[in-house]
């Protein structure tokens, strides 16, 4: 017989170094004897050796993590049958739940894992002051099994900023903001006094049951009596319990009530006129939202008169543009500055806006390069870029690029294949390029050629002005 | 805390009560770090309300002033329930400080419309803006979104929420008309699909908008719709919006009723049933007419549960044999859950069943004795026992909602 001491509680490690020790000595499992701590071994010590891992599938590396939390004594020894059989032959023993032994064990496992996930939800945290004056969380709680340590890691994940304190009767977890220690056993009385927000919890609680709704049984399925001690809001559930049928009887019996003196008339009526009046309301507005797109400072508004004889819609602010706070300043800008000169319309009575409102660029080192803003992103600032036309009033609305098509029509255009007049929603419209794809042409004849193109659908747009007006 | 504050809290939590949802799941993978607070998991109920009904968010509203007036809600504006205001300061601190003890996951805001819906919609995306910029916060948010509200907001409130819903509360456009006057299904619809293409979008860019989807919750019990209709609409829902899931809340009598509605017992076992009929129809392969053709007249048997209801029906498709049936038929066994099956799969791979090894790989194997044959076991045709209805009827129980 071989006797295995092992440390109290979920001892892993050594029972990793055991498992090794046996596997590598090939020792059945009936010729082991398990001894978790405080027990005496009756067959003598086993010595102490270091052998090399055993390979085990991923399913039972899993299981043998919780299982060895289980309270039952039993555990070490059932995990080792289950190791011997798979090493022996079984590779595949996990997938036959079926099998008495492994049935056995993953009803272990689930236990431990409920148990796990009920000391997730059912610590309750007080707040409490160190001498020092040090802000610290502390709660009791008792667990099933041997699962302390084992929670750990979603404690310190999710209250990292906090210094906090678990203590339970078989063992202590403290946290202190940037190193975990694990303690000795607490006892009830170490817990603290309850804090200012108990009240409020419970408050919270009674007042989110639904008496007319009274199912205590599943309410005791899921949170079992055993818990109910070391949770504040637990006094209430008798109260509430027992009040529930009247209360629902008389939630049922009510006579329908005359209206009292509440009739808001006014503030219906005056629902319908949500959302922004003005022009300025709106710029406000976008200027307050965060920007639609990753990554951009400010929002960049249209500039220029208002009911206008005609309004550009170009795609986003560029990097200058954001820097500045206004639209078509840039390199793009300043060509569309020359060639509406050239083709004979006053730049001060035209209105200038984008589709998208904020500039997307990607970092490239102290360079920020202009992104395409994709479509979904288009669409966000749809609602901004109509409404902003509907106050701006403009007899005709020239859309220069695709991303321009797009904000003003909802659907994606080709803007060669629909350059010149065409209807945008509805209104009066004309399509060209935008001025950044002259600059981004490398060859100088065709630079020209588009430039060109460009300027005559400016004098185009001229003539359709002059034709409305 | 002081008086004030608890006694709005006692008003505000008592009006959120009647929406269903709680979860908390389905979030992205995160947490904060030294400079802020908390971290998702996969759902965790922090307490039970005797209601049976998990605690896992702090669900309450912004202000139960309300300018609608939808018959079905005790916020509407002609009912006399005590009203109250937070400010979006109280809304975060004390999300912050539920949150610190563990009593939640995170927040589940709503509203009554004050003012107009665009500025309700406005106040709400604050708090949530305040919870993630200014305290790092890194739990979870659902925001009750308001489809009356203008589109941008919805934008804006994807952008920090992990699930936007909309309430279509009632399933027909003409009962949507009758009791809630303010609403139009229009509006809902649109909003929802506007929600649909911005997270699928974001998805596609690998930008965060609502990451955990968007829900709804529909009203049973409150005007005629049968089941069937009921589930109909449900199966467009989770189709063409994408939907996490659809609550099914069983009209509760409101302490403020109104005039236009019957006041009755909640019909929780239809609530139930239709849960599990909804189970069905996502996650057993089920079509909602063979769902629906289980029952009468359009609804669901009360005394059954609809797989039974649905097996009683199709008695000759029984007994299976485990050792053998497909996948897609062992679902359709009452009894067997999609976990059973998956492991009767794994262990046939390996052995020849037998009663006692189901008994260990089903919940329970006395449902199941009169639908399955094991290598040792056969029943006596399901065509001849007549009782066998009798025998799956199980004493109602309420749905636990997660």
């Amino acid at each position: 017989m071989i006797g295995v001491p092992l440390r109290e509680g979920a001892d892993i490690d050594g029972f990793r170094a055991a498992v090794r020790m046996l596997a590598a000595r090939k020792a059945p499992p009936d010729s082991v004897s398990w001894c978790p701590a405080g027990e005496s071994d009756l067959f003598g010590e086993a010595p102490v050796e270091t052998a090399p891992p055993v390979g085990l599938p991923r399913a039972l590396g899993e299981l043998i993590r919780l299982v060895v939390c289980h309270s039952e004594r039993e555990r070490y020894a059932l995990l080792y049958a289950a190791i011997w059989r798979v090493l022996n032959g079984e590779r595949a023993l996990l997938e036959i739940q079926s099998d008495p032994l492994v049935h056995r064990l993953e009803t272990m496992a689930k236990s431990v894992r409920r148990d796990l996930h009920k000391m997730h939800a059912f610590v309750r945290f007080r707040e409490t002051h160190d001498p020092d004056g040090t802000e610290r969380f502390v709660a009791w709680f008792e667990p099933q099994h041997f699962i302390v340590e084992a929670t750990a890691g979603f404690f310190v994940e999710r209250f990292r900023s906090l210094v906090w304190s678990i203590l339970t009767p078989v063992g202590s977890l403290h946290w202190d903001r940037a190193n975990l220690t694990v303690g000795p056993p607490a006892q009830r009385c170490d817990a603290p006094e309850p804090d200012a927000f108990e009240e409020a919890w419970r408050c919270y609680y009674e007042n989110v049951f639904n008496p007319a709704r009274l199912n205590p049984r599943a309410m005791r399925q899921h949170m079992p009596e055993k818990y109910w001690r070391n949770l504040p809001e637990a006094t209430s559930i008798a109260g509430l319990v027992q009040q529930a049928p009247a209360r629902a009887r008389e939630m049922m019996a009510r006579e329908v009530a005359e209206r009292q003196k509440r009739d808001p008339l006014k503030a219906v009526a005056a629902m319908a006129e949500q959302g922004p009046q003005t022009l300025e309301e709106l710029n406000r507005l976008i200027a307050a939202s965060e920007p639609l797109t990753p990554g951009a400072n400010r929002a960049v508004l249209g500039e220029g008169p208002m009911e206008p004889d005609v309004a550009f819609v170009g795609e986003q602010p560029g990097d200058q543009e954001e820097r500045e706070g206004r639209p078509f300043i840039g390199p793009a800008g300043q060509l569309f500055d020359k060639a509406l000169a050239e083709a004979g319309i006053d730049r001060r009575r035209v209105y200038v806006t984008n589709a998208v409102k904020h500039f997307k660029y990607e970092p490239r080192g102290k360079k920020r390069l202009h992104k395409r803003p994709n479509p979904g992103e288009v669409k966000r600032y749809r609602w901004w870029l109509q409404r902003e036309l509907s106050f701006v009033r403009p007899k005709l609305i020239v859309a220069m690029g695709g991303t321009a098509l797009l904000g003003l029509t909802g659907k994606p255009h080709s803007v060669l294949k629909v350059r010149g007049p065409i209807e945008l929603d509805g209104r009066a419209g004309y399509a060209t390029v935008h001025p950044s794809y002259l600059l981004r042409l490398a060859d100088e004849p065709a630079k020209r050629e588009a430039y060109d193109a460009f300027r005559d659908d400016l004098v185009a747009v001229r003539r359709l002005i002059a034709a409305n007006g | 805390m002081d008086e004030k504050l608890t006694t709005k809290l006692r008003i505000l939590s008592d009006a959120a009560k009647y929406d269903a949802s709680c979860a908390s799941s389905g979030a992205p993978k995160r947490a904060a770090g030294l400079d802020g607070i908390g971290s998702t998991s996969n759902g965790i109920c922090h307490a039970y309300t005797p209601d049976g009904r998990c605690v896992s968010l702090l669900k309450i509203l912004l202000t139960n002033y309300c300018l609608f007036d939808c018959a079905y809600c005790i916020n509407r504006r002609s009912s006399n329930v005590e009203r109250a205001r937070f400010t979006v300061d109280e809304v975060v601190s004390l999300t912050l400080n539920f949150y610190k003890r563990n009593y939640i996951e995170g927040l589940f805001l709503s509203s009554g419309i004050i003012r107009n819906p665009d500025h309700t919609m406005e106040q709400m995306v604050l708090v949530a803006k305040k919870l993630r910029r200014e305290h790092g916060f890194a739990g979870y948010i659902h925001l009750k979104t308001i489809p009356e509200a203008n589109p941008w907001l919805i934008e804006q409130a994807g952008l920090f929420a992990d699930r936007l819903s909309i309430n279509i509360e009632l399933p027909s456009p003409d009962s949507l008309a009758r009791f809630a006057p303010e609403k139009s299904t229009k509006s809902i619809t649109g909003a929802m699909g506007q929600m649909k293409e911005r997270i699928d979008e974001a998805k596609e860019d690998r930008r965060k908008f609502s990451p955990a989807g968007q829900s709804t919750q529909v009203i049973v019990g409150a005007d005629a719709t049968t089941d069937a209709t009921l589930l109909q609409t449900s199966a467009v829902l989770y189709k063409d919006y994408a939907l996490r899931r659809v609550y099914y809340s069983a009209f509760s009598p409101i302490p403020e009723p109104s005039a236009v509605l019957p006041l009755k017992a909640p019909p929780l076992q239809r609530e139930n049933r239709l849960y599990q009929a909804d189970w069905l129809l996502r996650f057993y392969g089920f079509s909602t007419d063979e769902v629906a053709s289980a029952g009468q007249d359009g609804m669901l048997a009360l005394d059954i549960d609809p797989k039974s209801a649905w097996a009683l029906q199709n008695r000759d498709r029984f007994p299976l044999d485990v050792n053998t049936a497909d996948r897609e038929m062992l679902l359709r066994v009452p009894g067997l859950g999609v976990r059973s099956v998956d492991r009767i799969i794994a262990a046939r791979r390996h052995a020849r069943l037998r009663l006692a090894d189901i008994g260990r790989l089903a919940r329970s194997v006395k449902r199941l004795l009169p639908f399955l044959v094991t290598a040792d076991y056969r029943p006596t045709k399901v065509a001849d026992r007549l009782e066998i209805r009798s025998t799956l009827a199980e004493a109602p129980v309420q749905a636990s909602l997660f």
